[in-house]
Order: structure tokens, then C-alpha cells, then sequence
């Protein structure tokens, strides 16, 4: 092989990395980056989200390349999914501006998971000797948060360099509770795959199971029944009220509101026991199948209905009640502002995005399931970029959720309980990709099948990608704002690191 | 104005343990085997993570492996059955497989008297330390739970503590993912002696459906000795709150033994 080869290789990335960033100033939004080992070598896959779906973006590295032109320095909002792809397949973005470990830290020469070659290694140690450790400035020194943290959260290890008080510089180190997911699904069926899509984010269950099953059906190009559609949008929006809740609860904790925490808390466990008595799970797990839903809800409408408006009637006074309170909100007014364009560039989503001036949602712009048949009017964006405007954001789609389930509730009563709730969905080869919004934002799954078993399977949650922008939030906060700010981005950790 | 609206709902806090609770025990928080002595020689493929084994003996189900899918209650609605209770939680991981006759009484009252002197001056105040080791977030949303006023453990002398120095039980959730045994370690040297230990979900018991992967141990009863299992996917605040008065010998007599 000539090094002439190779130059023509690497032009052909170059422009390709010129018509991604034309598309996206454009309008077009970078939704993802992955790659997949292939018999011709790593395809990379950019995927963006126009105004109507998501389309993917194929390149090859023929075999035995081991670097390719950065997208970072043209599209920002790559850094994380470049450091990512290095981790999992050894593969340098030539030009990226700090390629330092993300999700697997592994010296040069070790073994790597490679997602989409057939079998998978025995064991891999993450090696966190290879991280960088050297902070440099005057008077800065590093305060270490996690990977144990304080309360019950999860795992992640926020590294806070400070001169004392403010946040220049933050470092998130998201490795400690990789999972391997993306190899733990190769070979599985549609079935055993739905099941793990619920395990990838956990709080979040129903929109991954969601995702998954839609790229299954894109492949299969089947549309659920019309129940079924109901009943997934149903699930899912009791999901998104549990984890506002959450949100509201953990805010209301930090500010040290014991009496909003206690009541939150009370809100959100009356939801998942909502959720339990409909399903069986309290996080709505196994509600999804590929082609629709298990079960009609095990509760009957008007039962649903009374307890929705008990639940909505205890939560809106209470959110009034807090947004409110002085002591509270002066504590997140201005707190981890994140500017609209920042937030364009890097794409924010879900109500983080929201909060920014983003209107992007799935459930409008990529509609699914019930959500272009129900009348619904979605929230507002709101402008003023900070906390506040992230937990306002989450309490006005508390409301949104009880106007759709409200409807959804009454269809239900009128449908013919005989009406079929799946249908059935063959296991055809190809790429589909789907995507759901989930109350962190959209959760996106591009799935490979051959001879009827998962190749590759792509989770890519709206934590992983909101998380990278977390850090350009601290503009002129404190210490003490630090877990205002975690708590309004409201993510989890479990579906970063995968 | 937020201390009235304190009152607005009365008191909402369980009884539990103290009294039963109908949430409780009607929870399907387990599978059953309904009919072990059933002959269904390929049943074990039915279950995505192996939990059921099935020979000439008759069929057997382990709930540290069981991720509550219900795909064998779909198959084989006559052996597999939904059972309700949450008091699921055991202190000897051989307990957890249903169907099975019971193992011999000698290892598990040793079992049992070891951790009796363990936590005998830990029953009435006990301090919990949480720690993730590669869970699905999930567990720990359950965990938390626990201090809404619904469960309200402060109650019950079951106190959170932010740091390892003070705590008497560690309570660790996720699969035992590779980067957190370091953490796992020194959390664990950090925590003052006796130390019980509680393992958290299908995943903490056995890797669940995340299992085998090359980036966790399969559950982290490879990382550590445990004390209480608590099956579930995850388990609901009431299976851990049983779990914890399972650890400090206070379940109310004749509810120990579920299965």
C-alpha cells in the first residue's frame, strides 16, 4: 500500500467532514457519532437530526488505518463521541483538540471491545494510570467528587479544579461504571434486545425500550395498533413525570427545603406505584414489545384517570409552592447558565435544550407512536438559560404529560378491548435506526441485524451527550452551585459509559 | 407556608414492619415455581439470563438470577406464577433458588449466628452507606425511596451517611463493573469494623442479563464477602427494607422464611 492511497483517503474525510459541518450550519443538528468494525474495514457512522428524522452518514477506513481527520475542531459538538470511538476501537481523531480516555481508559497497545467484530474479549481492566493527572495554573488545585459520591447517586468522578471558590476548569471521568453494553448485544434477538435496551438507562426504561423497539420496526416496516400506540405514550409520560420528580426532589435537597424534598418524594413514589399497579414493574419494564405492548394497562381508565388528577392536583400546588420560594430560587437564578448558542452548537437536548431556547423534541419535530394523534400544545421554550429555566421547563412538561395522558385515557375507555396490541414484526436484516424522547432528552438506537441476530446496536442516551456540555456551565458559580447544577441537568450515569 | 403544607396529607408513612402493609405484600417482587416437580426438559431456554434449570428432578428457578421478565410465567403459566410479598431478601445465596428442597439447616444457621454477632450492637441505630458498582441507575432511585416519607427508615434508626467513615452496612448495587473494584476496595477499608454487606438487584447477585461482559465481574460477589442478597430488577424499597432487617436480625418472627 502507497502512502498515495492513504492521502486520497484522508482528502475524501476532509471533505466529508466539510459537507457534515455545511449541513449543520444549515440548521441540521449532530445528533451522533459511532463506528462499527466491518469485513472492509471501521465504518464510522455521523448521524444528524434534520427537521423530520434522523439520517445517517457513512464512512469507511479501509483496514489498517488507524487515524482520520477530527470532526471536533469543525463540529464541537464530536469532542465526547471522539474520545468515545478511541476508547472502544483504538482509532485516533487526527487534529482533536484533547483525546484523553472517556469511557475506557486503555494504554496503546491493549486489547479494545472493537463493537461489530464477531466475539468478544474475556476482560478488560479499565487502566486509569493513563489518565492525565496534571493541573496547571496559579493557586489551582483539584477537588476530587467520586467515583464514591456523597448520598445515594451514581457512580461518576467530577474533578473540580478551582483557585478556591469559582469552577474554571471541570473534568468528568464517566468510566467507573462501563458496562460493556454495546458488545452485550451483539447476538442477542429482538426480544432478549428489548430487555437490555430497558437495563441501558434504567431510569429511564420505557424510552429506551421505545427506541429499540423502533428501530426494530423500522426495519420491519410495521406500525403498531393504535392501542398500543396509546399505551406506549402513556408509559412514557408517566416516565417523564417520575423523573421531573425526581429533578424537583433533588433540587429542593440541595437547597435544604425538607419539607419540598419530603413532599416530591411522596409525588414521585405515588407514580411509580402507579406505574407498578398498570404494568407490574415500577419502572414500566416489559410494557414494550418490537410490533407494540404486552398488556392493556392492568388498572381501568376511569381508575387511571382518578388517580392522575389526585396525582397532578398534590404536584402543581407544590411546584407553584417552590418556584416561589425565594430562598430556593435565588439559588438557581443565573446558576449554571447555559448560553443558546453554545447550546445550538453543541446540539443540548431534551429540557436542558429547552431551557436554552431549543425547540427540538421528538415527539414534535420525528413524531411517534400516539404523539402526532393527540392534541397536545408541548411547553414553551423557555430563554433565560439557567437552573430555573430547567426545572421550570420539567414542570410545565408535568403538565404537558397529564393533558396527553388525560386523553390517552379516555381513547382507551372507547377501544374495543378485543382490538390487537402487537404486531408481528420479522427480524430483517439491514440498519434501522429509532429514536424516542426520554425525560433527559432524545435517546437514540441504531441497530444492525444479520440472520436475525443483533451485529451491532448503538445506544446513544441523551446524558452522554448533554453530559459533555455540562462542564461549560459554571461561568462565574461556585462550589456550592455545583449540585444545583448537576441536579437540573437531571442525567444518569448509567447511560454515559455504557 | 411550606410547614402547612407539610400537614396538608396527614400522616402517609407505612406501618411496616410493625404492621403489615398492603403494598407490600401484594407486589409480585418474585417469580414462583408453582409445580416443581414438573418435567419440561428445554424450560431453560426459555429465560434470557438462565435462571431456570430443569433435569430429572423437576424444575428450579434462581431469583438472584431472575430479571422479573415473566417470559417463563408466558410459557408455563402452570409452573412459573407471579408470587406477591416483597419480603424477598436472603442471607445465603443458595436460599434464593426456589423448587428446590431446603439445603441443609447446619450451614445456614452458622451463616446466621455470624452475622448476629456481627450486627449485635448495630439493631436499634444503623448507619448505610450506598456504593454503585456498575448498576442501571434504577437501584438507586429504590434505594432513595427508602428516605421518602412513605418508607420514612429514620423511623426505623436507619440512617444514610455520605461517607464510609461512619457506616456500619454498605449496600452496593450494578453488576461489578472493572473500574469500580478499586473504588469497591478502598471504600470497604475505609468502613469501620464489622461490616455487613448487602447486595443490591439481580445485577449485584449475578451480572443479570448485563452478564457476562467483558467489563464486569458478574456480580459483586466476586469483589467482596456478602451478607444479604436481595434478588429483584431492581428490588422495590420495601424487598430493601426488609433486606436491611433481614442483615439486623429485627424481621418480626414466624415472616423470616419466604420462598
Amino acid at each position: 500500500m502507497s502512502n498515495e492511497v492513504l492521502d486520497t483517503q484522508m482528502d475524501d474525510d476532509t471533505v466529508l467532514v466539510d459537507r457534515l459541518a455545511d449541513r449543520l450550519d444549515a440548521g441540521d443538528r449532530f445528533a451522533s457519532l459511532m463506528g462499527t468494525d466491518t469485513d472492509e474495514g471501521l465504518r464510522l457512522t455521523a448521524l444528524l437530526a434534520t427537521p423530520d428524522t434522523i439520517e445517517p452518514f457513512d464512512w469507511v477506513l479501509p483496514p489498517g488505518t488507524t487515524s482520520y481527520p477530527s470532526l471536533t475542531p469543525r463540529i464541537p459538538a464530536a469532542f465526547w463521541y471522539e474520545r468515545d470511538l478511541h476508547d472502544l476501537f483504538g482509532v485516533t481523531a487526527a487534529g482533536h483538540p484533547r483525546l484523553d480516555p472517556l469511557t475506557l481508559p486503555l494504554s496503546d497497545d491493549s486489547e479494545r471491545p472493537v463493537p461489530g467484530r464477531p466475539g468478544a474479549p474475556w476482560s478488560i481492566q479499565p487502566d486509569e494510570h493513563i489518565l492525565p493527572r496534571l493541573v496547571v495554573g496559579t493557586g489551582l488545585f483539584t477537588i476530587p467528587h467520586g467515583p464514591v459520591r456523597s448520598g445515594v447517586s451514581e457512580s461518576v468522578e467530577f474533578l473540580v479544579e478551582t483557585p478556591g471558590e469559582d469552577i474554571p476548569e471541570l473534568r468528568v471521568r464517566v468510566y467507573a461504571k462501563h458496562r460493556g453494553i454495546e458488545k452485550r448485544f451483539e447476538g442477542m434477538d429482538a426480544a432478549t434486545g428489548v430487555l437490555l435496551a430497558e437495563r441501558v438507562e434504567g431510569i429511564a426504561s420505557v424510552a429506551h425500550a421505545l427506541a429499540f423497539a423502533h428501530a426494530v420496526e423500522a426495519l420491519g416496516g410495521v406500525r403498531p395498533p393504535r392501542p398500543a400506540r396509546l399505551i406506549r405514550t402513556l408509559h412514557a409520560e408517566l416516565e417523564r413525570i417520575a423523573n421531573h420528580l425526581d429533578v424537583a426532589m433533588r433540587l429542593a435537597d440541595a437547597a435544604g427545603l425538607a419539607v419540598a424534598t419530603a413532599r416530591f418524594g411522596a409525588h414521585k413514589e405515588r407514580v411509580l406505584r402507579l406505574v407498578g399497579r398498570l404494568c407490574g414493574s415500577r419502572f414500566g419494564r416489559g410494557v414494550v414489545v418490537p410490533g407494540g405492548v404486552r398488556a392493556l394497562p392492568a388498572l381501568r381508565p376511569d381508575r387511571i384517570r382518578a388517580e392522575m388528577s389526585a396525582l397532578a392536583s398534590g404536584i402543581m400546588p407544590d411546584a407553584q409552592l417552590l418556584m416561589n420560594t425565594s430562598s430556593f430560587i435565588d439559588r438557581l437564578r443565573h446558576t449554571g447558565v447555559l448560553d443558546t448558542d453554545l447550546a445550538i452548537d453543541h446540539g443540548a437536548l431534551g429540557p436542558v435544550g429547552r431551557a436554552s431556547g431549543l425547540a427540538d423534541d421528538d415527539r414534535i419535530r420525528r413524531p411517534y407512536d400516539a404523539y402526532d394523534e393527540l392534541v397536545w400544545r408541548p411547553a414553551t421554550p423557555w430563554v433565560s438559560c439557567d437552573a430555573r429555566a430547567r426545572l421550570q421547563i420539567r414542570f410545565d412538561e408535568i403538565d404537558d404529560a397529564c393533558t396527553l395522558i388525560d386523553q390517552i385515557v379516555t381513547e382507551l375507555s372507547t377501544m374495543d378491548p378485543a382490538t390487537p396490541l402487537c404486531r408481528s414484526v420479522g427480524f430483517a436484516d439491514g440498519r434501522g435506526i429509532g429514536w424516542a424522547e426520554a425525560p433527559q432528552g432524545e435517546v437514540l438506537y441504531v441497530l444492525e441485524v444479520s440472520d436475525g441476530r443483533i451485529r451491532r446496536c448503538r445506544p446513544r442516551s441523551a446524558s452522554f451527550h448533554n453530559l459533555a456540555v455540562f462542564s461549560h456551565t459554571f461561568n462565574g458559580d461556585v462550589l456550592t452551585d455545583f449540585a444545583f447544577i448537576e441536579a437540573s441537568f437531571g442525567l444518569s450515569m448509567a447511560g454515559v459509559a455504557l | 407556608m411550606w410547614v402547612l403544607r407539610g400537614l396538608r396529607n396527614g400522616v402517609v408513612t407505612t406501618r411496616y414492619p410493625r404492621r403489615p402493609d398492603a403494598y407490600e405484600s401484594s407486589f409480585p417482587a418474585a417469580v414462583g415455581v408453582v409445580d416443581p416437580a414438573a418435567r419440561l426438559p428445554g424450560v431453560a431456554g426459555v429465560c434470557p439470563t438462565g435462571a431456570i434449570e430443569a433435569d430429572e428432578g423437576g424444575v428450579r428457578l434462581d431469583r438472584g438470577r431472575c430479571i422479573l421478565c415473566g417470559s417463563c410465567v408466558r410459557a408455563h403459566p402452570e409452573v412459573f406464577s407471579w408470587a406477591a410479598g416483597s419480603e424477598t431478601a436472603a442471607t445465603d445465596q443458595a436460599t434464593l433458588v426456589v423448587g428446590d428442597e431446603p439445603e441443609d439447616d447446619d450451614a445456614l444457621s452458622a451463616l446466621r449466628a455470624d452475622l448476629a454477632r456481627r450486627v449485635r450492637r448495630l439493631r436499634r441505630s444503623v448507619h448505610v452507606r450506598h456504593l454503585d458498582a456498575g448498576s442501571d441507575g434504577s437501584d438507586e432511585w429504590e434505594i432513595q425511596a427508602l428516605l421518602n416519607p412513605v418508607y420514612d427508615v429514620h423511623r426505623l434508626g436507619i440512617f444514610f451517611t455520605a461517607s464510609p467513615r461512619h457506616a456500619d452496612i454498605l449496600m452496593i448495587t450494578g453488576a461489578g463493573a472493572r473500574g469500580m473494584i478499586a473504588p469497591i476496595a478502598r471504600t470497604l477499608e475505609a468502613m469501620p469494623r464489622p461490616v455487613v454487606t448487602i447486595a443490591v438487584g439481580a445485577d449485584a447477585i449475578s451480572g443479570g442479563l448485563v452478564s457476562p461482559s467483558y467489563a464486569t465481574s458478574g456480580g459483586v460477589g466476586a469483589l467482596l464477602p456478602i451478607d444479604v442478597w436481595v434478588p429483584g430488577s431492581p428490588p422495590t424499597p420495601f424487598t430493601l427494607l426488609h433486606a436491611i432487617l433481614l442483615a439486623l436480625g429485627r424481621v418480626p418472627a414466624g415472616r423470616e422464611v419466604t420462598a
